[in-house]
Formats: C-alpha cells, sequence, structure tokens
C-alpha cells in the first residue's frame, strides 16, 4: 500500500485553512467601472494550484521526440486506450480535462508553456510565496499581487451576496485590500450580545483582535441564510463545490468580480500516474470545476478569465518512484469567455538534455508574470506603470502579454 | 521575592500551557519565583516521556495495520465468494479502500455538524472543581468511552488513545513547558496522519519514540532518531527511494525520490539559503537510499522497524556540502546527518525558529544570535537553548504578542476549567474546526507559528462560538471570577475584570474570560 505525499496534501491547505482542500476568497468590493460601463463587466478568478504542477503531463508536447523517453512510463500519448486530446499538431491536453478540451475548440481556452515566475529554487514555500506575492524573490512579504492590483482599481460599493465567513485569504489576494472569504461550518454561534461585549474588550485592550472578530462577524451576518454547507465528498467533489459556491457568488450582480481560489494537492513524488492515476485524479477535479465557473457564471462568462498557476513544475524526466520531483517551467492555463483562445501560446524550449534547465527541467522561456499583466491589463485597464511598479514590484523586463483577452 | 503576576503570566502562558485552575496554585507559585517555576521541569528529562497503559511501539502498531489491513482483504474477498457486494462485508468506517481516497475534510464536515450535540470537553460534575483531586487523570478510563455508531478499528482507536495521553499530560503538567517543547519539536519535524493508515497510527508513537526523548538532549540525537523513523520514511516516501545502481534499483527499473532529502535540508536543518545545492538534495537523496522499514512479510527484518536495506542503497562515494563520505552502508548517511546536524546554518535555523515560537514573530536578533551560540557551543544540546532562553531578559521583557494556537487555545482553556479529559473527541473536532487537525498540517513544513496566521476572522469568530458553546455548558457551576482569578490575578486588566464582572450571565462571563486577551495571547 503506497499512499505518498498527494493525499495528505489534498486535505488542508497550508495556509491554515478550516475546512475543504479547496479556498474561496474576494474582493470585497465592486470595480467602481463594472456597473457604469454599459456592457462589458469584467471577472477575474485567479486559480492558484498548491504543490507544483507538472506542465509536461497537464499539456504534453506529444510532437516533441524526447517527451515520451523522458517522462517514461507516465508519458501521454495520442492514441491508446486513454488518447490524450491533441490540442495542436505538437501539444496534447490530458485526457481527465474534457471540459477544457472543449472550452478550448470553442475558443475560450488557451495554454501557456514553458512558463514560470522569475523563482528558480525548488522549495514549495518560497515558490508558492514568489507566485503569489508577485515579488521577484521569497521573502516575508504580506500581501500578494491581486491585492495589489485591486488597491489600483476605483473601489465602488460593497459586495452584498451570501458571503459566509471565509477562510484566510490566500497571500494572493492578502494585503490592504478587504477581503472576504467563504467556508461554511456548522457550530452553534455565539449570540450577538457577548460577540459585542467581546469586541468591546478588545477595542480597549487589543485592537488588532477586535478589527480581526468585526471583520469575522460582518462576514457571518452577510451570510446568514445562504444554503451553500459542503456535504461530504472526495477531493474533486469539494474542488466542484467550492467552484460551484464561488461562480453563484460571483454571477450575482452584487456578488464580488475579483477572486481567488486555492486547491493543493499537487505534489506527485511517486506514482503520479498517466492518463489515469493520482494526478489524472485531480486534474479531473480542476477540468470540473472550470465547467462550475462556467455554468455557474451563465450570462457573465463572457465577461470572464480564469487564470490557473502554481508555484512551478516539475522534473521533466521521471524519477525512481514513477513520480517526478521540484522542477521549473510548467504550464498556466486560461479559460472564460472573454479568453482569445483555440492557442497553445509557448516559444518552446525543446526537450534535448542541453535544452533542460538545470540538465533537469523544462526551461522556462515566458515569464508568468507577463501572462497574468497582460490578463489585468485588457480586463481591468491597468497601466503598464502600476503593474511593473506596484503590482509586480521590479517587472518592467517581464512586458505585458498582448491579446490574451478579447 | 515579590509576587509578580505580570512575570507568573509570561511564566505561564509564554512558556507553559497557562494556569491550572482548581487548587493548583499555579499563579501564586509562578508568581514568587517565575524563572524558577518555568526551569523546574528542564530538571527532569524523563518527565518528558509519555508512557500510558495501551500505548505501543511502531513496530507493532505497523504489524497491527498489516493484520487489520489483511482481515479487511479476507472480509471483501469473502463477500465476493458469496456474491455479496464488497460493502456489506465490513462496517462503513472500515474500508480503508474508499477511506483512502475520502477528503478528511469530509469528514470534518461530518464532525463539526456533530458538534453541537457534542460534548465540549467532558461532562464530569463541576461541583468538585475546587479539590485537588479533580485534576487526576481517569487513567482506567478507556479512550473512547461514548459508544460510537460503528466500531472504531485499530488505526482510529490508536490514534484516539495516542491523542488523549498527550492531552492528558498536557492537561495535568505543572507549567507545561516540556510539553510545549514536546509540540514545538514535533511540528518542527512533523508528518502527517493523513497520509495514510500507517501514519496515522504511528503518530503518536512518532512524537514518543523520536521527539520526546530528545527534546531536552542533543538535536543530532533528534535528527536521527526522526529520519530513521518508519513514520518519517512513510510520510515523505523515503520507503520508495531506491538507488538506481542499487540491486533493488537495477533488478526494478527504478529510482531515487528525493522528498525527503530535500526536506531534510529545507525544512528540518539548513533551511532555504542555508547553503545546498540541487546536487547536494540529489546526492544526500542517494546517500540515504535503503533507510526504510520492514513489510508485512518481515523479509528485513521485524514487521515495522527501521531497517536498511542494502540492497537498495545506491554504491559508492558520495559528495556532500562539499565533503565525501565514503560507501559505508547506513553509516553514510548517518555521518552525513551528523554533519548537518552542526552546520552553522542548522544552528540559526534552529534559533530563529525557537525564538519566533516562544517570543516573537519577528525574534529579537541578539537573542537569535545568544541562543545560536548556544546550540554551537553545545553541539545542539536542547536542554542548554531552552535554558538560555529561561535565563534571557528578551524572553521576559517583550510583550505578549503571540497568539495561542488552537491547540494551545483549547489546552489552556481545559487547564483553567479543571477537566481532564477522558475522551479525546471534543478536542480533535474543536482542532480540526480551527484548522489544527492534530498530527495532522497540510505540508512537511508544519503548522503556521505566528500570530498572524491563527488571528484570522474566521478563527476567532470560530473561538468564540466554542467558548460560547464552553460557557453554555460550564457556566452555571462556575464563578468566572474566581477564574479570572487562577488565570491572571492582578494582572488581569481593568477592562477585562470589567467585562467579566458585567456580563449578562455566568455562562457569558465565561465565553469572555476564555475569549479575553490574558487567556488568547502568550
Amino acid at each position: 500500500m503506497m499512499i505518498d505525499c498527494v493525499e495528505n496534501r489534498l486535505l488542508t491547505s497550508r495556509r491554515g485553512l478550516l475546512l475543504g482542500g479547496a479556498s474561496f476568497a474576494a474582493w470585497a468590493y465592486l470595480p467602481k467601472f463594472a456597473r457604469a460601463a454599459e456592457g462589458r463587466d469584467p471577472r477575474l478568478v485567479v486559480v492558484i494550484l498548491r504543490g507544483a504542477l507538472d506542465g509536461l503531463s497537464t499539456v504534453a508536447p506529444v510532437g516533441d521526440p524526447d517527451y515520451a523517453g523522458l517522462h517514461g512510463s507516465i508519458a501521454l500519448t495520442a492514441d491508446g486506450a486513454h488518447p490524450a486530446i491533441m490540442l495542436d499538431s505538437f501539444f496534447a491536453l490530458h485526457p481527465a480535462m474534457p471540459e477544457f478540451a472543449r472550452m478550448y475548440r470553442d475558443m475560450q481556452a488557451a495554454v501557456i508553456h514553458a512558463v514560470a515566475t522569475p523563482y528558480r529554487d525548488r522549495s514549495h514555500f518560497d515558490g508558492q510565496d514568489v507566485l503569489e506575492s508577485g515579488y521577484a524573490g521569497p521573502g516575508r512579504v504580506q500581501s500578494g499581487w491581486l491585492n495589489r492590483a485591486l488597491e489600483a482599481l476605483p473601489r465602488g460599493e460593497r459586495v452584498s451576496s451570501g458571503l459566509a465567513v471565509g477562510p484566510t485569504a490566500p497571500l494572493v489576494l492578502r494585503g490592504n485590500a478587504p477581503t472576504v472569504g467563504w467556508a461554511p461550518v456548522a457550530l452553534p454561534q455565539a449570540d450577538d450580545d457577548t460577540a459585542m461585549r467581546l469586541v468591546d474588550l478588545y477595542r480597549h485592550r487589543d485592537p488588532a483582535l477586535a478589527s480581526v472578530l468585526s471583520q469575522g462577524l460582518q462576514l457571518e451576518r452577510a451570510a446568514s441564510g445562504n444554503d451553500m454547507k459542503p456535504k461530504p465528498g472526495n477531493q474533486v467533489a469539494q474542488m466542484r463545490q467550492v467552484a460551484r459556491g464561488a461562480a453563484k457568488l460571483m454571477a450575482a450582480d452584487d456578488g464580488p468580480r475579483i477572486a481567488a481560489l486555492a486547491f493543493d494537492g499537487w505534489d506527485t513524488h511517486a506514482n503520479e500516474g498517466g492518463p489515469v492515476g493520482r494526478l489524472a485524479f485531480l486534474l479531473g477535479g480542476l477540468d470540473g470545476a472550470l465547467a462550475e465557473f462556467e455554468s455557474g457564471l451563465g450570462e457573465r462568462w463572457r465577461d470572464t478569465v480564469v487564470v490557473v498557476a502554481t508555484e512551478f513544475g516539475r522534473t521533466a524526466r521521471i524519477n525512481g518512484t514513477d513520480g517526478t520531483d521540484h522542477g521549473t517551467a510548467t504550464v498556466a492555463l486560461l479559460a472564460g469567455g472573454a479568453v482569445k483562445g483555440g492557442r497553445v501560446i509557448s516559444d518552446w524550449p525543446g526537450l534535448k538534455p542541453a535544452n533542460l534547465f538545470e540538465a533537469r527541467d523544462l526551461k522556462p522561456t515566458t515569464d508568468l508574470r507577463s501572462v497574468i499583466k497582460g490578463v489585468l491589463q485588457d480586463q481591468f485597464g491597468l497601466s503598464d506603470r502600476v503593474l511593473a511598479e506596484t503590482v509586480f514590484p521590479d517587472s518592467a523586463s517581464a512586458r505585458p502579454m498582448k491579446g490574451l483577452v478579447t | 521575592m515579590a509576587r509578580d503576576s505580570q512575570a507568573a503570566l509570561v511564566a505561564l502562558n509564554r512558556f507553559g500551557f497557562g494556569a491550572r485552575g482548581g487548587a493548583s496554585g499555579d499563579l501564586i507559585n509562578a508568581a514568587s519565583d517565575p524563572r524558577g517555576f518555568v526551569k523546574a521541569e528542564l530538571a527532569r528529562p524523563n518527565g518528558v516521556l509519555l508512557e500510558a497503559p495501551g500505548l505501543q511501539s511502531t513496530p507493532q502498531l505497523g504489524q497491527a495495520v498489516f493484520a487489520y489491513q489483511d482481515q479487511v482483504k479476507q472480509a471483501r474477498e469473502a463477500a465476493a465468494k458469496a456474491g455479496a457486494p464488497a460493502e456489506a462485508a465490513t462496517p462503513a468506517d472500515q474500508k480503508p479502500g474508499l477511506r483512502r481516497n475520502l477528503s478528511l475534510n469530509a469528514v470534518a464536515t461530518e464532525i463539526a455538524g456533530q458538534m453541537a450535540e457534542a460534548k465540549p470537553i467532558d461532562n464530569k460534575p463541576t461541583d468538585n472543581m475546587a479539590r485537588p483531586d479533580a485534576m487526576q487523570p481517569n487513567v482506567a478510563a478507556p479512550p473512547a468511552a461514548k459508544p460510537a455508531p460503528q466500531p472504531l478499528n485499530v488505526i482510529q482507536k490508536t490514534f484516539r488513545a495516542e491523542a488523549l495521553a498527550r492531552l492528558q499530560r498536557a492537561t495535568l503538567v505543572e507549567c507545561g513547558f516540556t510539553e510545549r517543547l514536546v509540540v514545538f519539536w514535533s511540528n518542527h519535524f512533523c508528518i502527517s496522519a493523513s497520509k495514510g493508515e500507517l501514519a496515522r497510527i504511528w503518530a503518536g508513537a512518532f512524537e514518543r519514540e523520536a521527539i520526546r526523548p530528545h527534546v531536552l538532549g542533543r538535536f543530532a540525537d533528534m535528527l536521527k532518531a526522526v529520519e530513521q523513523h518508519p513514520a518519517m520514511l512513510f510520510f515523505l516516501d523515503n520507503q520508495q527511494s531506491l538507488g538506481p545502481e542499487s540491486r533493488a534499483g537495477q533488478n526494478r527499473k527504478r529510482g531515487l525520490n528525493e522528498n525527503l532529502a530535500r526536506e531534510i535540508m529545507e525544512l528540518h536543518t539548513l533551511g532555504v539559503g542555508g547553503g545546498y545545492t540541487q546536487e547536494d538534495v540529489t546526492s544526500l537523496a542517494r546517500i540515504i537510499t535503503g533507510w526504510t522499514f520492514a513489510g508485512r512479510q518481515g523479509q528485513l527484518g521485524t514487521p515495522g522497524s527501521f531497517v536498511f536495506n542494502t540492497n537498495a542503497h545506491q554504491p559508492g562515494p558520495q559528495t556532500l556540502l562539499g565533503k565525501t563520505y565514503e560507501a559505508t552502508g547506513l553509516a553514510q548517511g548517518e555521518a552525513a546527518l551528523a554533519d548537518i546536524a552542526r552546520h552553522p546554518s542548522t544552528a540559526n535555523f534552529v534559533a530563529v525558529k525557537f525564538v519566533r515560537h516562544f517570543v516573537a514573530d519577528d525574534p529579537p536578533p541578539a537573542l537569535v544570535a545568544r541562543l545560536r551560540d548556544v546550540f554551537v557551543k553545545t553541539d545542539g544540546d536542547l536542554r542548554a537553548m531552552a535554558t538560555a532562553l529561561v535565563d534571557s531578559d528578551e524572553a521576559w521583557k517583550a510583550p505578549l504578542t503571540k497568539m495561542r494556537s488552537p491547540y494551545d487555545f483549547l489546552v489552556a482553556s481545559g487547564r483553567l476549567l479543571a477537566r481532564v479529559p477522558e475522551d479525546p473527541g471534543a478536542y480533535l473536532n474543536g482542532l480540526n474546526l480551527l484548522g489544527q487537525p492534530m498530527w495532522a498540517p497540510a505540508g512537511p513544513n508544519g503548522f503556521p507559528d505566528t500570530a498572524a496566521a491563527w488571528a484570522a476572522p474566521e478563527g476567532i469568530k470560530l473561538r468564540l462560538d466554542i467558548a460560547a458553546q464552553l460557557g453554555a455548558r460550564l457556566g452555571n457551576s462556575i464563578d468566572p471570577l474566581d477564574l479570572l482569578e487562577f488565570a491572571a490575578a492582578d494582572a488581569a486588566s481593568i477592562e477585562t475584570r470589567r467585562t467579566i464582572e458585567r456580563a449578562e450571565s455566568r455562562q457569558q462571563a465565561l465565553a469572555l474570560l476564555l475569549m479575553s486577551p490574558e487567556m488568547q495571547r502568550r
């Protein structure tokens, strides 16, 4: 019986998530232009995959002559019992992602390959810090790039959908701009009078706790009456469930427009599986979550961009236990009606030994920050300068990628 | 020496698990000699060990899992032969094949649903609260006192018994400094029970066998005990890692898995930026190939015990951090670990983490430097490091700005209420709910250790809900002002005292006391 770290990491997030291996948090305000502008009302969802997604198994370069040898027993193929889905003549999508394939065919999904953050070491925790903080290197930063982007947006009314008390926001959305989240629990609650007395005590003795508790109470009030209690189920069902709940919230006229989710469990060191197996199981969950966004957002899907990103990729060559160790470049996925899709965007570095990064990893040829900056610019009109100085500090060299959004 | 209630709060809350209620006299004792109160526990190294009737060794527990899995398999096969669906053969909670793919969150959600009816701590009569014998545990009581709808399997039973033993110890000890040290080191070298059945049954034994004996001993010894413990080898996949040129690697066409080697350097010793490279990670991975545990067949040794499998070990000398380690089999890895334990980066990494845990999120650099020097000079003597911490001025002068973790909060509440748990259920539920499931952090970096991580809107609101539940159940028979005397006496702020005095009921007063800054900060 071999169970490796993946399953453990399915269970709870690294960052103090309370219930659910998936979390949802959103900006507490509507961008001001959202309601004013006629027609277009942009929405953005950032999905963080923690644990390092194997990009070469998600979107496989089956046309690269070295791929099959490197990925060995877990390599995808265009034929066989579980054929990968050809996206073009070179790249094939994992067969566990039929919904994403359909979006791709409908020109509503795109892949960016051989992409990486500026981080070049292989620690999950530092890698996630760089991915989410938006800084060029790891450090003890307390705000995320998405939060800093929100600070640059004109702030409209407060969102007032049925948002329940949320888990700790993922770092990408942490910072000065206020956020709300959702993590349903079933526990009898303290009454208002007790809560108010405690807030009052904290105001006098411990202002930091006063602010924290007040936020917790406000969010809960906003949430009362919602029916989105999680039901027992597996990780895949939970990913779908969080996405369904998030989509429902975001579809409302006064619901949040900008949100982040984190899914854990992608650290496939052993027995990763090929077209079926552990990674397939997880990718199926991600695919289901994207489908939930599409159906849940309804009319709003056409103004939506979902960005899926991970802290780094995994080794090009499988390790000795039919898995992959920590690597460098990987894929980023875009989905949504606003995506100019049907494309795999890649300056493919090749998988010859000399082309691999440090002779082991897919070499990064695209800066993930360029992709995200491109989306932020097209969706929300953020300027080059704000993107290069505030949102992603010291990133002027990573120019926003043009034309990702219709 | 004059009584110093403020220093007593530091002694009990920063270093320990908070004052016990009842007739413990903790606050008075701590106030008369705060440093002595904390250090008394360091003089009793055997007091760190945890032995309780029924707690078994790692090999015994491993064999119990193997036997359980065989039973389940046989039952399933028998059912298949009889034409019945496999599910009918085993009770719902004893189907490991299914359970493996179930998320623990789903389980936690179920538990949260039951929390309304659950007894917050236990249901003992409360009228004997003031008597010292109220603090005696009922060790004879079976770990799972409440009848469960389904019989617990051996894995669940063991996990609960281990958790109960740890919770009872934490509730009963005087100051709790050594128990806090156990929790610190156990989190530093964490495994996760949610990795699988072996990890779940081994979680408590791992702490008893690899952590506790060395908490007041040498870091190098703890490191070796941890990295050779079957629970760690299982958690970070090393039992699967084969030397590519080893006999097993050649025969089975499998090879290295870097997982354990990387986390040894990144999380257990040197820390990120501690001076190692990818080459070093791979090299250490090769060095510790063959470190595994014997399986159910026992071909390599007693099933469930640590063994060195020469057949899986990468042959030849290896270079790690600039030094060459000759091919000496098991000794090669032991020599490497001993050197890593002595590395200056390790001393620094450990000192920073230690001070951050006990003193402040931003650890005072001078104190870190002093502890690092103690670590280096004493060759990693952890008792010397703990003593230096207690002897420092910084640890007593720094304001109490850290948040109690959910575990600290629940244990401190139980101590103040003088209730020794007889069933771990309510604690385990509470920990799941508050985001710190027992022995099951989400990743190998353990639970977070900053105030910000625990002082989150969700978490504080949930603590209040739990405190309100405790207040509703227990408030009737408790005088909250008496409890405030036990918890903080004249170190309590006027505002806290007034808030409790003016509460509309004893129930409300108890909830407010448990949530007061005096009980939440450490």
